[in-house]
């Protein structure tokens, strides 16, 4: 397996590493040490390996994700998994602001709480937070699941689109054009098998969550909602 | 950018490495502010001696002018001279001859703060060289701050170094940019404050100041702020025995915080905390916008 010690290495010669593997590298598992908040950890990765970082990692990490597996084991800075293609990121710690901003696919697991504007602008990534989710949260999402077993803060989904947000604890205020829309039982079954693919089959009931989505006004410009801008 | 740090230490085995520390963290937020860098430190005194921080041009001057001081005020004075800070540590009712003193020589030397424990450093340049000029890692104290400055609001200089002291013991160090600073100074003014740059975060510091003299605590002084200051910031905020932690509603400046029996510390980013001891078994969190976070020495 091969093991990255960021005390005596770059995280550019990692991410040189990194981006020279082939599709059918037999380097799958990789290990990273002493992340020591550094920015830039394992972002670009387009190839479908497993990586392990011990410890907590600064800004971006593992950014425009597309097909590796990353287990951070620790707290993420701002802007984890940005712009994630496909694959899995999972923050076993807390994530700080804009986690899974701009996702196109793939699925972000945080174990602890993510700051404000967490999934803001997500465009089809699924995101399931185990804690808590600050403010502004899935501002002018597209498309995906924002998942959270925990609580919401002010102006969840404002400005959204067609992306989809379950919380299952309390929502301080909603935002502009976000209204709580009744579960259909396809959104059921779609919420049930998120929970399952974060591992938390049995331990998280679909009827404890509250479903969000779009109320459609803001799509075209109305004079009337202009103020709901 | 800029990048801030704090370190408020509860065990008192670790004081003769809180410069040490202190440096460490400060030499890892470079990268967000490389333009000037400073620091306050919380070390030795009492409370019968005030400790002025004078700052003169060059290191030769401070050395001239430290050795006209004694003499000057006519009393004992313990000075210490660090590159071109001066420290000059006298008897209370020799405070105001000394400020005297200080005003006399406008132009040659400047007053950096006033207190009775505190001592602050700044000078432009990357945090490493203001570091080493002023020996930080030799420094022992119970807490002290720590800005490395991306300069926005006003000019790269000393004057626009932070920390800002506006009152005895107290000092701030500030990520962001405030929008309403001008109308607050003019309020402050008149109220009878001076402010000796144009730096939106010397009003920041002031404001709390003020506050304070009207009878607020450390943490009642942050919490009107919310009302009053508008515009973007994460403060860190010293005083003799307190040490805070405050950003505004919308989180806008980053800010992440470590607590252990040993210390609390803050910084812009992990990284600054990644140099500390047993940092991996701090308790490590993200500070939610609007609250204040204080802690204090009995």
């Amino acid at each position: 397996m091969p093991v990255c010690d960021l005390a005596v290495s770059s995280v550019r010669e990692l991410n040189q590493a990194l981006h020279r593997l082939t599709p059918d590298t037999n380097e799958t598992a990789w290990e990273i040490d002493n992340p020591q908040g550094k920015h830039a950890i394992g972002v670009g990765i387009n190839v479908p390996v497993e990586i392990d970082i011990k410890g907590h990692v600064g800004y971006y990490c593992a950014g425009m994700n597309k097909f590796a597996s990353v287990r951070i084991h620790g707290n993420a800075g701002t802007g984890v998994a940005e712009n994630m293609m496909s694959g899995t990121v999972h923050v076993m710690g807390d994530a700080s602001q804009s986690a899974g901003a701009t996702g196109c696919g793939g699925l972000l697991i945080i174990d602890g709480d993510a700051s404000a504007r967490c999934g803001i602008s997500m465009k089809g990534i699924d995101i399931l937070v185990k804690g808590s989710i600050g403010s502004m949260s899935a501002f002018m999402a597209q498309a995906g699941n924002l998942v959270v077993l925990g609580n919401a803060g002010e102006a969840l989904g404002d400005s959204i689109y067609e992306a989809t947000i379950f919380v299952r604890g309390e929502v301080k205020s909603l935002g502009a054009d976000c209204i709580e829309k009744p579960m259909t039982e396809a959104d059921r079954e779609r919420l049930a098998g998120l929970l399952g693919r974060a591992g938390l089959d049995g331990a998280a009931k679909v009827d404890d969550f509250r479903m969000y989505g779009s109320a459609r006004e803001l799509y075209h410009f109305h004079v009337d909602n202009a103020a709901s801008y | 950018m800029c990048g801030i740090v704090g370190l408020f230490l509860k065990n008192k085995a670790l004081e003769p490495a809180l410069g040490d520390m202190l440096s460490k963290m400060l030499v890892t937020m470079t990268a967000r502010g490389p333009d000037s860098a400073g620091v306050a430190v919380y070390g030795a005194g009492n409370n019968d001696r005030v400790k002025l921080t004078l700052r003169a041009e060059d290191a030769g001057a401070a050395a001239a002018l430290a050795n006209e001081l004694p003499a000057a005020l006519g009393v004992p004075v313990d000075v210490s001279i660090r590159a071109n800070h001066i420290v000059a540590s006298l008897p209370r009712d020799a405070e105001a001859a000394a400020l005297q003193w200080v005003k006399a020589r406008a132009g040659q030397i400047q007053l950096v703060s006033v207190g009775t424990h505190m001592e602050i450093y700044k000078d432009v340049g990357l945090p490493e060289h203001v570091v080493s000029e002023f020996a930080l890692a030799g420094m022992a104290g119970s807490h002290g701050i720590g800005h490395t400055r991306m300069a926005t609001e006003s000019a790269v200089t000393i004057n626009g170094a932070h920390p800002f002291s506006t009152g005895e013991d107290q000092c701030l160090v500030h990520n962001g940019s405030l929008s309403n600073h001008n109308s607050i100074r003019r309020t402050l003014v008149r109220e009878g404050m001076s402010f000796a740059t144009q730096n939106d975060s010397e009003v920041a510091a002031g404001y709390l100041t003020w506050r304070m003299s009207k009878g607020d605590s450390l943490k009642q002084s942050l919490t009107s702020s919310l009302e009053d200051l508008d515009g973007f910031f994460t403060f860190v905020v010293g005083t003799r025995n307190g040490f805070a932690v405050l950003r505004d509603p919308i989180a806008c400046k980053p800010a992440i915080m470590a607590e252990s029996d040993d210390y609390v510390a803050f910084g812009s980013e992990y990284r600054a905390l990644s140099v500390l001891p047993a940092i991996e078994k701090a308790r490590v969190f993200e500070p939610e916008p609007a609250t204040v976070y204080a802690w204090e020495r009995s």
